[in-house]
């Protein structure tokens, strides 16, 4: 999404940054462009105090930088789907609770809902988006497919991404812990027997596969 | 979700200078699991959030002679994968494991399970603390299923922190820090529970951070956690109960437990630790001490099940900590 088509936020933006520029080097009066404003306030004032208008972040997406401009309350969930149109982590329960909105940061599964974006700067996030290679789906969701591990489809994203997490920490897994690992992430359709049935051959196929 | 400001300080000085003296002014984010679904639902709505994952002192597990410290940032999953953990204080690693999602595991901080805020349906409604609605509480007569059979009121929400009730048992301390000193409290004394619509369920002011759990150590305590819940996935548990025995031979010297998830505060089953003091560990001392853990319950109209629960919870985590489980 531009800035340029957002005056209204646009304007806000600009008023955080002379803010902290003043606060910052004690300046009362001055004109000068948006960009040597951001760098002062980062360069002056510390620790800074971002918003609670919007502010610009850089997110380190499936090994590729994205820059947008969020409000710090933007969670990194809304800031994929509706800043940078990366739409597969899901928005259900918007609480914790579900898992529709997984993805993985810094190796680790976490609810995209729950982080708030500006807070995820710096970190490597994984969404589903970022798993196929070469235009060949993952071997997570190759399985999905082949076990029918979905109904309305709805979970499967959440799902998905919390299998590739889970099986990148237990790489042979048990069904018992298949189960306990996949234990964040909800289905109401009730799919979970394919699901755990494609996370075990999910297991099996990638076992030697080192980049799958 | 209210728009607020945010910074992400690097240092406990730097974030202690962006807190507030009123409730309100700034909020203190860790992990977020709970933080972030209070603003959503605008039970809280800070002007201000500071982020303290940045701050490196409030991290690290550090093992040593002295017991156990836990930084305030740690994770439950690094708790889960300490080995000292693991071994020396199994009622705390069975209270981490009952967390029972990995996303939560792995975002959830120790420090953010105690200071979390209740669970309650009526507080996070907007009934405040005590659910009042025209100056009487809603809980005796509403669902109560979930609430407190302990305590008596006026407050009736449960306890949510997962750790309270092992660290207590444990004996362990949590440090808060203000910009103008700090504080060395028992994790015990750390849990209040509420008499007003205008105090809160924990002893942390403020200006404050909980940087640090102190727990003393455990070699030689028999300790664990038992908890019983609805469903194997991601769910709050119905009652937990957490022992710790200080053994003389085969003698009980010294007996601590403690229930979760009954009272406005973790839940001091004092006539169950009494009746197992100086005395062996055998089937039928577990079996007085587990009567005796019900003790002293009021339960409502909808939670009388809850005392069954935790005996029977006080009795599998005497067991497992006898090693008979």
């Amino acid at each position: 999404m531009s800035l340029k088509q957002e005056p209204e936020k646009r304007k806000r933006k600009s008023n955080f940054s002379r803010r902290g520029f003043l606060q910052g080097v004690g300046i009362t009066s001055g004109v000068l462009t948006t960009g040597v404003l951001e760098k002062e306030a980062e360069a002056q004032s510390s620790p800074k105090v971002a918003g609670p208008g919007e502010v610009p972040i850089t997110l380190q997406i499936n090994g590729r930088p994205y820059k947008t401009s969020v409000e710090p309350r933007t969670t990194l969930l809304d800031a994929l789907r509706h800043r940078l149109d990366l739409t597969a982590a899901k928005r259900v329960c918007d609480r914790g609770t579900c898992g529709a909105c997984t993805v993985i940061v810094d190796g680790k599964v976490m609810y995209s809902c729950t982080v708030l974006a500006i807070d995820a700067q710096g970190r490597q996030i994984q969404t589903l988006e970022g798993l196929a290679q070469n235009g060949k789906p993952h071997a997570v969701s190759r399985a999905f497919v082949a076990n029918d591990a979905q109904q309305c489809g709805y979970c499967t994203p959440g799902f998905v991404m919390a299998a590739k997490g889970f099986l990148d920490k237990n790489p042979n897994p048990t069904y018992e812990e298949v189960k306990s690992g996949l234990g964040g992430n909800l289905c109401r359709c009730g799919t979970y027997m394919g699901v755990r049935k494609a996370v075990l051959d999910a297991a099996k196929e990638m076992k030697g596969a080192k980049n799958a | 979700m209210q728009a607020f400001e945010y910074a992400s300080p690097s240092t406990l000085h730097e974030a202690l200078a962006l807190l507030g003296s009123q409730w309100g002014e700034a909020d203190v984010l860790a992990g977020g699991t709970d933080q972030i679904s209070l603003m959503k639902d605008f039970i809280h709505t800070p002007k201000r959030v500071v982020n303290i994952k940045g701050v490196k002192e409030l991290g690290g597990i550090h093992h040593s002679a002295q017991g156990l410290r836990i930084g305030a940032t740690v994770t439950f999953d690094e708790l889960a994968g300490n080995p000292a953990v693991r071994t020396e204080y199994p009622a705390l690693h069975s209270a981490v494991m009952g967390v029972a999602s990995p996303q939560i595991r792995n975002m959830g901080t120790a420090g953010g399970d105690l200071c979390q805020r209740p669970r309650c349906w009526y507080y996070r409604r907007g009934f405040g603390l005590l659910a009042l609605q025209d100056g009487k509480s809603l809980v005796p007569n509403g669902d109560n299923r979930y609430h407190a059979i302990f305590g008596g009121g006026p407050a009736y929400f449960v306890s949510p922190s997962s750790l309270g009730p092992a660290l207590i048992a444990l004996g362990a301390k949590v440090k808060l820090v203000s910009a103008s000193g700090q504080r060395v409290i028992s994790a015990e004394k750390f849990f209040v529970s509420p008499q007003n619509e205008s105090s809160r369920e924990t002893a942390l002011l403020p200006n404050e951070i909980l940087t640090e759990i102190q727990v003393p150590p455990a070699r030689g305590v028999k300790n664990a956690t038992y908890e019983i819940r609805q469903k194997e996935a991601l769910d709050w548990p119905l009652v937990t109960a957490s022992v710790a025995l200080q053994m003389q031979g085969s003698t009980v010297s010294k007996c601590s437990i403690v229930l979760g998830h009954v009272a406005p505060t973790p839940w001091s089953a004092a006539k169950a630790s009494q009746a197992l003091d100086g005395k062996a560990l055998t089937p039928e001392t577990i079996q007085q001490a587990a009567e005796a853990a019900g003790d002293g319950a009021t339960p409502l109209s909808g939670n009388e099940y809850k005392v069954k629960l935790a005996r029977v919870a006080v009795k599998r985590a005497l067991l497992e900590a006898s090693g008979k489980g």
